[in-house]
């Protein structure tokens, strides 16, 4: 402590020219507490994103044993399936839709959470469950209410005479994807709803009050004020919303596992049937590619809209 | 200003239908958890269990080797859990007090990472585990969800750490503390919601994770719960009582551990860009 007092007090003397071995030295330094972390993902991220490309250049038995490189022929044989444009158009109504419904959703949420009443924290701790329980079993029991039987929700229509006969919800593709896509809507919201609450919560009160004074109505405060202001929380919330609903596969799989054949697949189910049902190994890793390349696009604009660099300054 | 009480009251009937909304799955698990086997097959379903069957979660344990499967999930939460921490540790501090060379590409990476869901990847994954030799081992389960669990503890505790001014690390410093004593007596006793929360949400996620698991494990005794209550349900029978007596015994926990950490989340998930 004295030392250290003392050569503080006599100034910096100048440095020595560090020699090269000593700045190589110093420029390894980072790694040593930086490598675990880059190991870790050089060897789960990169790597697979490595394996499938090569995977979607090669030609596979049904078995699974690579017949050698195979040019673009994944990629033909892909573009070539009948299934596969309906399932693009699909994926594209169940992640626009499930998104939109998400954020107003979200947005109202986010308000209601905001607000001071008896019982809020109770209200909070209730919306984080489909959050934090398992997607699968979430998708499960839907499964179950939904049962043409004994379901909960064919019982309740039945007793408000909506229905008049018990419905089998998810026999039919396009019943079953409206209420596939209510699910991935009542898991998204509360991770959605906390982020428009988080950013609610940054508005200063001074704001309210200055449009208070100026004789602004709630209506207009909300569209003036209120929605300018969470701009960026709505951005943020959706783009990742759009990223998870896009990469979604247990709710799929555990209610309609896509079925019947491809009627209710997205790409995410498609490519992993492609695989693991069909045997098309090759054509699966040239959908993954696909699907990756795509969810690169959403990356990219989410690191725009989160300026990550003057985050991390 | 005033009061409005209309407005409370009607604030607070919307937020309880919410939440009543929100539980309502959850409340008919519970409900069909407790039903016999043969009144599920009553149609229409009765809201309620007309014999409330509550020996159906004793007796689950004896009709299917869940013990087993959730003493999988168990190690692999927990063991990833530890590597994560293990790795995002150091990272997380030196990028947080250091600049240097390389420091905004690391960021980036782990920004890129944590995007990048282990759906989008699975089939590479899968090659990868093959090429490995690692199908059907937990070890694979693990360094799985540690990777992509890395990103979100990376960036949590880079947030703590940043908060913390370097002056009350050097103080201990001087003090003869060194740097790694610094660390241990001042740096990571503040951070500790900052810690709690990372460990928490890795073991939740792993806890949950489902499609590597179901890609990489075939053989039941290393399939963790996830993968194995599907299994309740086969063409032969049906026994959703016991499906959903399981989900519940998984689910209750960590619902109990993630509210929690819950105010402290978002942060970690947006990467600081909603504060």
């Amino acid at each position: 402590m004295q030392h250290v007092a003392v050569k503080r007090g006599a100034g910096h003397p100048p440095a020595p020219r560090p020699s090269l071995l000593g700045r190589i030295g110093r420029a390894l330094v980072p790694l040593l507490w930086l490598g675990p972390s880059i190991v870790l993902i050089a060897v789960v991220v990169l790597w697979p994103v490595i394996e499938m490309v090569r995977t979607s250049l090669l030609k596979f038995t049904s078995s699974g044993t690579s017949l050698g490189f195979h040019g673009t022929g994944d990629f033909t044989d892909l573009f070539a399936e009948s299934d596969l444009v309906p399932v693009l158009l699909r994926t594209l109504v169940w992640v626009v839709g499930i998104v939109i419904v998400t954020m107003v959703l979200s947005l109202a949420l986010g308000q209601l959470l905001n607000a001071r009443f008896p019982g809020r924290r109770a209200v909070r701790w209730a919306i984080i469950v489909p959050w934090a329980a398992s997607v699968l079993m979430t998708a499960l029991i839907w499964r179950w209410m939904l049962d043409n039987y004994s379901g909960l929700i064919n019982r309740v229509l039945l007793d408000l005479h909506v229905i008049d006969k018990p419905v089998n919800w998810l026999a039919h593709p396009h019943q079953a994807m409206v209420w596939m896509m209510a699910v991935a809507v009542f898991v998204s919201l509360p991770f959605t709803s906390f982020v428009i609450l988080a950013g609610l919560q940054t508005i200063p009160a001074d704001v309210y009050e200055a449009a208070r004074v100026d004789g602004a109505g709630p209506l207009r405060t909300y569209f003036g004020i209120t929605l300018p202001l969470l701009r960026p929380a709505v951005l943020i919330a959706s783009i990742i919303n759009v990223i998870n609903v896009f990469n979604s596969f247990p709710i799929i799989w555990a209610m309609t596992g896509g079925g019947p054949a491809h009627a209710t697949d997205t790409t995410t189910t498609y490519m992993y049937k492609l695989a693991f049902n069909d045997q098309h190994i090759g054509e699966s890793g040239a959908m993954a590619v696909v699907n990756f390349l795509l969810v690169l696009v959403m990356v990219l604009v989410y690191l725009r809209a989160a300026r990550w660099r003057e985050e991390v300054r | 200003m005033k009061r409005r009480p209309l407005r409370v009251v009607l604030l607070t009937a919307v937020g309880w239908l919410v939440a009543l909304v929100f539980l309502a799955p959850y409340l008919q698990m519970f409900l069909t958890s407790l039903k016999p086997e043969r009144e599920l097959n009553k149609s229409p379903g009765a809201y309620l269990p007309d014999h409330w069957q509550w020996n159906n979660y004793v007796d689950v344990w004896k009709h299917a080797p869940i013990w087993t499967n959730m003493r999988v999930s168990l190690v692999v939460a927990g063991v990833a859990t530890v590597v994560t921490l293990v790795c995002a540790m150091p990272a997380a501090y030196y990028s947080a007090r250091n600049r240097f060379r390389g420091r905004g590409a690391f960021l980036l990476l782990i920004l890129v990472t944590q995007m990048f869901a282990p759906t989008s990847l699975v089939v590479g994954i899968f090659r990868e585990m093959v090429a490995l030799n690692l199908t059907d081992t937990l070890l694979a389960l693990i360094l799985v969800n540690a990777a992509f669990n890395l990103p979100f503890c990376v960036w949590i505790l880079h947030g703590y750490f940043s908060s913390i001014p370097k002056e009350l690390e050097e103080a201990a410093f001087l003090d003869g503390a060194g740097r790694v004593g610094a660390l241990f007596r001042v740096t990571l006793p503040i951070s500790v919601p900052g810690v709690v929360t990372a460990v928490v949400y890795t073991f939740i996620s792993a806890w949950n994770e489902f499609i590597v698991a179901l890609t990489v494990t075939s053989s039941p005794n290393r399939q963790p719960l996830t993968v194995a209550i599907p299994s309740f349900i086969t063409q032969y029978q049906e026994h959703w009582q016991y499906l959903f007596a399981t989900s519940l015994i998984a689910i209750v926990p960590v619902v109990i551990l993630f509210v929690f950490i819950e105010r402290y989340l978002i942060g970690g998930l947006t990467a600081g860009s909603v504060k």
